[in-house]
């Protein structure tokens, strides 16, 4: 159960999750290490491996550098198939408000449709979050995609 | 049955016409091009009966196959579930050392196992409560002398005719090997010296740390995945990530060595010239000036065995033991179908890795698996390639990059790891 959330939070997370999943799903992956700090971290993990508390990430990004390295990378030196992804993001779970900072949980799901096949699930988990106040609003300070599948079809091209 | 034709039962009718009652055979022109290991025919990628073989004779046969890591396994009872081509089997640890079982009921042939990784007393089956120990021994059967003098087992049942099957298993510093075959030589001679050695570098006796897993589905045939970390040829040529960050280079002193008549593969290079005075960053520019990392600890590389090489083992069927820079990882094959290979990655470092060691690793783990900077593109075309095979079962492929024969090259610039494995592939299959 939660307590009393300051007014106006829930709708706010909500929002940066509405963003974020649009810029992602629109493949505008110049525009994504926006909604992170400078300090962040960005991992993509599986249920297994944050159950067990092992560190490894399918993706592991420390800090900003990297994310936009990822950014770099996924957009100028790796080669796919085209395909679409699309997030389905749940309802919010606020789990603590501290000053600043709010931890979060949020399920989240993700199709992809490749070039010419049904589609079918990437990611079915949710995000484990850190969110932080700043001057541009809520940032990403931490977050963890734990997804509960457990392998990924083919390739995890673009970040969830 | 092959008496009744078409014209004994139909007299009159054309002769190459089904009948009814006689399933007309299709006879399929199942026959290796004449050039040999040069070529790969097509359909050894898409037919059901080439791979049920290929299941049975490699997986099934003389090999040894990776399932795990000691570290993975701490306690008596621990255990992990790992597969062996098609078949599934329980890694577990008892008082006197590692056991490795079918997971597989000795009564009606279920899944005893039903999670990938635990603690248990003894393997008992759900469905009747058949339980052994963590030797594979059964220990009991409920209800085995009937009810109230009614029912239960005959008379003679023993429970030692009815344990799980073991496999033979072999420790070697830290990983965990296992056959179905009572005849293969034990695991050094199966590897050969070569093999044997660079697996001694990344694994010396050392305690390992596991980091992490990576599991994805390829929607391409076995071999092809197996094939491609057999080329060194593509590595400059598709991983563009390579090239851009000076990683691998076509003029990289490249070791292309089939071992074992081909069974196996050591590759082994040093990553580009690196010249005295010269860092990452100004390499880079000599690449692609207009893309640099911000974040260079990804591509940095630690050299830890002191000779500036990376490494990448296969050891027939299954097993990959990779260092990449300083990736650490067993890559474990898996396959499902003709048409689908599961590929299970094990991360791991030392037990005595320093903080800022492990976050390297885990940074350069970026690198590979299902969104690995190099290991996408592989997964992504091999995809592409299995799609486009399955239409030309007749059509064959070209490997002679680097001449004909099937001897170890110190160039990249070849395909002999793939002939190697074809001329050992065909000896094997009889094809």
């Amino acid at each position: 159960m939660t307590t009393t959330l300051p007014p106006g939070l829930r709708d706010e997370i909500e929002q940066l999750h509405d963003d974020y999943a649009e810029t992602v799903d629109r493949q505008d992956i110049e525009a994504w290490p926006a909604y992170f700090t400078d300090d962040c971290l960005y991992l993509v993990t599986s249920r297994e491996n944050h159950d067990a508390g092992l560190p490894h990430g399918t993706i592991y990004c420390e800090g900003i550098g990297m994310v936009r390295d990822r950014a770099a990378a996924t957009r100028d030196c790796t080669v796919y198939e085209p395909r679409y992804l699309r997030h389905f993001i749940g309802r919010v779970k606020v789990d603590a408000v501290d000053g600043d900072t709010v931890r979060a949980r949020t399920p989240v799901m993700v199709v992809e449709c490749v070039s010419d096949q049904e589609p079918h699930l990437l990611i079915v988990g949710a995000y484990h979050d850190l969110l932080r106040r700043t001057a541009d609003g809520l940032r990403i300070k931490e977050r963890r995609v734990v997804f509960d599948n457990f392998r990924i079809v083919n390739s995890l091209v673009f970040p969830v | 049955m092959n008496t009744a034709t078409a014209e004994h039962i139909c007299p009159g009718t054309h002769a190459q016409e089904p009948t009814e009652t006689a399933a007309a055979p299709i006879h399929l022109q199942r026959r290796w091009p004449q050039e040999g290991h040069t070529r790969v025919p097509l359909w050894i990628y898409t037919d059901p009966a080439i791979f049920r073989k290929e299941l049975s004779v490699f997986f099934g046969g003389d090999t040894w196959n990776y399932v795990g890591l000691e570290c993975e396994l701490p306690e008596v009872g621990s255990f992990k579930r790992a597969w062996i081509g098609d078949k599934q089997v329980v890694v577990v640890r008892d008082a006197g050392g590692i056991n490795v079982v079918e997971n597989r009921c000795a009564h009606r042939g279920g899944a005893i196992c039903w999670k990938n990784k635990g603690e248990v007393k003894e393997l008992t089956c759900p469905y009747h409560q058949w339980s052994y120990n963590l030797k594979g021994d059964l220990i009991g059967v409920p209800l085995k002398r009937g009810v109230h003098g009614e029912g239960g087992m005959p008379k003679d049942f023993d429970n030692k005719q009815h344990g799980l099957r073991k496999l033979r298993v072999t420790r070697f510093n830290g990983s965990i090997w296992a056959s179905f075959s009572d005849t293969v030589p034990d695991f050094e001679t199966y590897c050969g010296p070569e093999l044997m050695q660079r697996m001694r570098r990344m694994m010396p006796g050392r305690p390992l740390r596991v980091l992490g897993y990576s599991r994805q589905i390829i929607p391409c045939n076995w071999k092809l995945y197996f094939e491609n970390t057999r080329d060194p040829y593509h590595g400059t040529l598709l991983h563009t990530f390579f090239i851009t960050f000076g990683l691998y280079r076509a003029d990289s002193r490249h070791h292309t060595a089939p071992v074992a008549e081909g069974r196996h593969m050591a590759t082994y290079a040093v990553p580009g010239e690196r010249k005295e005075g010269l860092d990452v960053k100004q390499e880079l520019t000599r690449f692609r000036g207009d893309l640099q990392l911000q974040d260079m600890e990804m591509v940095r590389f630690v050299d830890e065995y002191g000779d500036g090489q990376m490494s990448a083992l296969q050891i027939f069927p299954g097993a990959f033991a990779q260092q990449h820079a300083n990736i650490l990882a067993m890559r474990s094959i898996v396959p499902k179908s003709p048409g689908e290979v599961e590929l299970d990655w094990t991360y791991f470092g030392y037990a005595d890795d320093d903080a800022d060691m492990q976050r390297i690793r885990l940074k350069q783990a970026n690198l590979l698996g299902p969104s690995g900077f190099v290991s996408m593109d592989d997964s992504e075309l091999l995809k592409q390639m299995h799609n486009q095979m399955v239409g030309y079962p007749e059509a064959e492929s070209f490997i002679e990059m680097g001449g004909r024969d099937v001897q170890p090259q110190v160039t990249m610039a070849t395909e002999v790891g793939i002939r190697a494995f074809y001329a050992f592939y065909r000896r094997e299959m009889g094809l």
